[in-house]
């Protein structure tokens, strides 16, 4: 039989070790761990500019290559911060965490938001991070558009715990090709988005299709989640690109 | 120490293996002791999340049986299973920390279920039945033979969803074009994890019907 204070002792000691094990493990693998997740945030974008064939020993050479600019927008669209400089996973637009922006533009406080320029064959492509709530957790992306704003060059989803083979496939190229020459404003000049459409674009009036992509089935709630995320990202920077079109 | 009888045995003797190879087949964790289900459903989609997983379940409960099994000495009983969660748990944490670093795809993939190897009975199973009265060694041992047995199940689920849900392996496309080509589809319900637990089911009944002395009276 033991006592009491031999089992307090114990406890207190296996404990102490055991957190000083683990803070030294986080701390000496967070360099590591960070990489990693600045390599995913740059795959993402570069994926939906098209560039596909970053892997993680190459993602960053290549989004040096092609990222020529970085910038800090607030809501009104002027420009805060300008970044030009490499290496470009420094910038202050990549570190910015669009988590914490949205929270504050919920919350009707000052907010700002990152917009990433690149080069591509000649061609300029500007990129827009976007963030919205999918079925069961958070669903992210990026939308690469061309240098008049209106057509999609490519996108890019991801998601935390859409349900495997009906919501998570948003992440698969079958999904993601679809957007790829759709516009998000029409013939007018009026801001449309684009819409994922349950049953598929079929359904739509024929002027309408170019707007639109077939959505998932059995997936409505993630369909509609990316729907708003679409619509919300590109309506902030409206602004911005009603300014630069 | 010298005035003990110390009749060593030697390291891999026969008693020693049957630790490994019991939880293979005859006692195998997941379709003999019904431990560990529910990770089993959720890693094996694909062949190489549920290797990985396999990996970091025998990793955890080897050590943490042989972390356990040298303290049992000293382990007041009355907390036994509270010192039992802390060990396993910081153990787990550390795998979770060295994937994140070295391997984020899978991380990635395995997502939550690493974090839930603490509360995989497997582990606490042994803890209890086998490191709290066992020598270290055998109790090292136990636990990779655990690991394996589970890992064992894990791969084989895995290897049939891969194959039918995706037709890949290990992401390597095996099924030719030309049969999608024919009209063949990938069968989407395989990717769910209900036929995981058919597939588990069908390994069990299989396993049964060789091994006679399985089956309940």
């Amino acid at each position: 039989m033991y006592t009491n204070r031999y089992i307090f002792t114990y406890a207190a000691v296996l404990v102490i070790v055991a957190a000083a094990l683990l803070s030294l493990a986080a701390m000496l693998l967070k360099p590591f761990q960070e990489r990693n997740l600045t390599i995913e945030k740059i795959r993402g974008i570069l994926s939906s500019a098209q560039v596909t064939q970053a892997d993680a020993s190459n993602a960053i050479p290549l989004f040096n290559k092609y990222i020529v600019k970085e910038l800090i927008l607030n809501p009104k669209g002027n420009i805060l911060d300008t970044y030009t400089k490499s290496p470009k996973e420094n910038a202050p637009a990549f570190k910015l965490d669009l988590k914490k922006e949205y929270y504050k533009k919920s919350h009707n406080k000052p907010y700002s938001l990152p917009l990433y320029i690149a080069q591509k064959d000649g061609k300029t492509i500007y990129i827009i991070p976007m963030r919205g709530t999918g079925l069961w957790g958070p669903i992210w992306g990026n939308i690469a558009l061309t240098s008049n704003f209106k057509t999609v060059v490519g996108v890019f989803f991801g998601d935390e715990s859409e349900t495997p083979g009906l919501g998570g496939e948003i992440k698969t190229p079958k999904f993601e090709n679809q957007f790829i020459g759709k516009t998000i404003f029409n013939d007018q000049g009026h801001f449309t988005s684009i819409k994922v459409v349950k049953g598929g674009i079929i359904k739509l009036p024929a002027n309408q299709r170019i707007h639109g992509v077939d959505a998932l089935s059995g997936a409505t709630l993630t369909s509609n989640g990316v729907n708003a995320m679409l619509r919300d990202a590109l309506k902030s920077y409206l602004p911005y690109i009603e300014s630069h079109r | 120490m010298s005035t003990k009888k110390t009749e060593r045995e030697a390291i891999f003797s026969p008693k020693n293996m049957k630790l490994i190879t019991g939880p293979l087949n005859m006692n195998n964790p997941i379709t003999v002791q019904v431990l560990g289900i529910c990770s089993a459903l959720a890693v094996t989609v694909k062949m190489k999340p549920a290797i990985v997983m396999a990996l970091a379940l025998m990793v955890v409960t080897a050590f943490s049986n042989l972390l356990v099994s040298l303290l049992r000495n000293g382990i007041p009983a009355r907390i036994r299973i509270i010192v039992q969660l802390v060990i396993v748990a910081t153990l787990v944490i550390l795998v979770d920390q060295l994937l994140k670093a070295f391997i984020f795809d899978v991380s990635k993939q395995l997502s939550v279920y690493v974090g839930l190897i603490i509360t995989n009975c497997i582990i606490m199973g042994r803890l209890e039945a086998f490191a709290m009265a066992n020598k270290p060694w055998p109790a090292f041992l136990d636990g990779i033979g655990n690991g394996l047995g589970y890992g064992l199940l894990l791969i084989i689920v895995a290897f049939f969803r891969e194959l039918l849900g995706s037709g890949t392996l290990l992401n390597y496309q095996v099924i030719p074009q030309s049969l999608y080509k024919a009209g063949y589809v990938n069968n989407g319900m395989m990717i769910l994890p209900p036929m995981a637990l058919i597939t588990i089911g069908v390994i069990i009944w299989v396993q049964r019907y060789y091994n006679r002395t399985l089956i309940e009276k």
